[in-house]
């Protein structure tokens, strides 16, 4: 066993450690939501989710965003091949075990990787470019203020140490195969058609030093995807795990049918109902029920879900009816709010503390927002993953009107024109069939 | 309805007429327009009259579920005493309420949009179209309900009515899964809007001015009166008309 065998373990052990140990709070945290059926229809969920999440079929609905998300997208999968080698290596203390296995396989596959990598670091900087230079508009709303705009940078800065890392990780290693010195080790590995490019830099340098960058950015490199592994927690960048089960779980129905409730349905059932015995008590004594959402234990766990896998993207509120004419609505905004309450509760759980009273309504999300929400579901079909703000927005809207009666006044207006009249105007039932004389 | 079942007859569909076309006088005429239609093409249909009731969509929009079911519950006793199979109706809000929600309460019918079931009579040639109708290279952009479009996916149905038109169909910036909401879906029609820098109509209108349209169609009587005071808004009233696609093939009928 060698000393860096040692080392390797410890390290990738204890980030895997941590990052399983994100993975239970994430997981805790979404079933302090209330539970929700969406297990049905198999086989239809996993085509959703291959065409969704795996196709990125709507990112390309937006074809520059699109083509280069899809760019880095598949380069961090092709790139992840390579990861299951460097980790081997990084147990073994082998060098590029796979190589004698694979044969020219193996060139060609990194000489792939390394046509990925420069085409990732072209996206990014592309990303980057569309983040900081060009006013694009979505990325400049309030709600992307302060942390969301930092993660959204590191996130792009983080990638591009990775790529650079790999790159001269692989230069490195090409020059030194080349080396007279270094044949026993670095033996005649892999294509490389990109990094062979940066080589001539090294010339000039002993084969110690280059020895020495070599491992340098060997090691950096794993241990920036192991510290990149456990910064998704804290960031939106999670999307790139989460956009699975989220397309999995997505609502399948037509986005016209907003979610029923069982329990009005029986309530009214039994004030149609002329045979109820309206004194009879229930027969089981059970909780006290309660309308809509007014804190993130009162929404679903696929509504929390979606909140730990918004990529902050702002596609949703580019094509908000109420956000493009001003008004302080962002359905972006709504899951931020919520994944941020959501981490707050967490926190309190971690700490063993009661949860505060605060809640999302009123302390993240206003009624003025809420209301300014004409449901027209262009935020629910904009969502490259499938994400559902509208329910979110409908749930707080019920708490507000079944529970504390807090409609706008005109609103109120409105449904006591339907209670007595059956037309949201104030006009007679008798009259509905005037037209017809007119 | 309740005539016919007294003389024993079956209509083919019901024809559910919705708040704005009952009460609204520009809905009105959508109402007789779609009428004139069915007549036309010999379309046995009722109404409910008096025995019709709201949907109960805005309250639901406006999360009042229990009202919505309320509305729905009595809807639907309506419905099913008079064994009802088939419903069109000209609004995109009570067709998307009676076809997505009414089921889960014990109402299943077909339901159709006008303009599906004007398009499924033209197909079966039952509804005759004058292809020389004055509408020829009439430039029309059509706006997208969003209980039409995204909600139930229906973008095709009236667009193929406006072509039968021979007209030129010409499209907004934003349409069909992208078509930009008139302002009045979700309640909003009921209260004032919030505070912004524009109405939703407002910004609409200008999307569909900026084609240069003869005329704005819609499929909606909400969209339809959010889209006219957006013309008049802009000063265009006159000169740009805004009308239902059931009214676009009304008044070709009677040339």
């Amino acid at each position: 066993m060698y000393l860096s065998s040692i080392i390797f373990a410890i390290v990738f052990f204890v980030a895997i450690g941590m990052f399983t140990r994100n993975v239970r709070r994430i997981i805790r945290n979404i079933k302090l939501g209330q539970k929700t059926n969406r297990s049905d229809q198999k086989s239809k969920r996993w085509k959703h989710m291959a065409r969704i999440a795996m196709g990125q079929s709507k990112m390309t609905v937006r074809p520059i965003a699109g083509f280069l998300h899809i760019i880095v997208y598949v380069g961090f999968i092709v790139i992840n091949i390579e990861l299951l080698e460097i980790i081997v290596d990084g147990f073994l203390g082998t060098h590029r075990i796979f190589s004698p296995y694979l044969g020219s396989t193996y060139d060609v596959l990194i000489a792939t990787f390394e046509i990925f990598a420069l085409l990732v670091i072209i996206a990014v900087s592309a990303f980057w470019i569309r983040r900081n230079i060009m006013r694009i508009r979505r990325f400049l709303k309030p709600e992307m203020k302060g942390w969301p705009k930092k993660d959204a940078d590191y996130i792009l800065y983080i990638e591009l140490v990775l790529m650079f890392l790999f790159l001269t990780m692989n230069a490195s290693d090409y020059w030194l195969q080349q080396h007279p010195e270094g044949q026993s080790y670095y033996t005649q590995a892999g294509h490389f058609p990109i990094s062979s490019l940066l080589t001539p830099l090294f010339d000039g340098m002993s084969y110690a030093t280059v020895v020495t960058i070599e491992r340098t950015s060997w090691w950096l490199h794993i241990i920036g995807i192991l510290a990149f592994l456990n910064y998704l927690y804290y960031s939106k960048h999670l999307h790139i795990i989460l956009a699975f089960p989220n397309t999995f779980y997505a609502n399948l129905n037509p986005l016209g049918r907003f979610s029923h409730s069982e329990t009005v349905a029986n309530e009214v059932k039994l004030m149609m109902d002329p045979s109820a015995d309206p004194y009879a008590s229930p027969a089981v004594e059970s909780e006290p029920i309660s309308f809509g959402a007014a804190d993130v234990k009162d929404l679903n766990r696929i509504q929390l879900m979606n909140a730990y896998s918004c990529t902050e993207c702002g596609r949703c509120t580019d094509v908000c009816p109420a956000n493009q004419t001003g008004k302080k609505l962002s359905p972006r905004k709504i899951m931020m709010d919520t994944r941020d309450r959501l981490e707050q509760v967490g926190k309190q759980l971690d700490r063993g503390l009661a949860i505060d009273d605060k809640t999302l309504l009123d302390h993240h999300i206003s009624r003025e927002e809420l209301w300014a929400c004409t449901t027209c579901n262009a935020c629910v079909e904009a969502c490259p993953i499938s994400i559902d703000p509208l329910s979110i927005i409908m749930d707080m809207r019920q708490y507000l009107v079944m529970e504390q009666s807090s409609a706008p006044s005109e609103l109120n207006a409105m449904m006591s024109n339907i209670e007595n009249n059956g037309a949201p105007w104030p006009f007679n039932q008798q009259d509905r069939i005037n037209w017809i004389n007119e | 309805m309740a005539e016919m079942t007294q003389k024993g007859e079956t209509p083919e569909v019901l024809f559910w007429v919705g708040c704005a076309g009952s009460f609204d006088d520009r809905s009105k005429k959508i109402t007789k327009a779609f009428v004139d239609l069915l007549q036309d093409a010999k379309v046995s249909f009722a109404v409910l009259g008096p025995e019709e009731s709201c949907t109960g969509d805005p309250a639901k929009r406006s999360g009042n579920e229990f009202l919505f079911q309320m509305q729905a519950s009595t809807n639907i006793e309506v419905l099913n005493g008079y064994e009802v199979k088939k419903i069109v109706t000209a609004c995109p809000h009570c067709f998307n309420t009676l076809k997505n929600e009414y089921p889960q309460l014990g109402g299943h019918y077909q339901v159709l949009h006008h303009t599906q079931f004007l398009h499924q009579l033209i197909e079966e040639g039952r509804l005759k179209v004058d292809t020389k109708t004055s509408y020829k290279g009439k430039k029309i952009t059509f706006h997208d309900p969003c209980y039409l479009g995204r909600a139930n996916k229906e973008y095709e149905a009236p667009r193929a009515l406006i072509e039968k038109l021979s007209a030129e169909l010409i499209e907004m910036k934003s349409c069909k899964e992208k078509g930009l909401c008139c302002g009045a879906g979700g309640a909003q029609m009921f209260k004032d809007a919030e505070k912004g820098d524009k109405e939703v109509n407002i910004e609409r209108t200008e999307q569909a001015l900026d084609t240069k349209p003869e005329i704005i169609a819609a499929g909606c009587p909400f969209c339809n009166a959010m889209l006219h005071d957006g013309v008049k808004n802009k000063g265009k009233e006159g000169k740009v008309a805004v009308l239902d696609v059931a009214q676009l093939l009304a008044q070709t009928e009677s040339l």
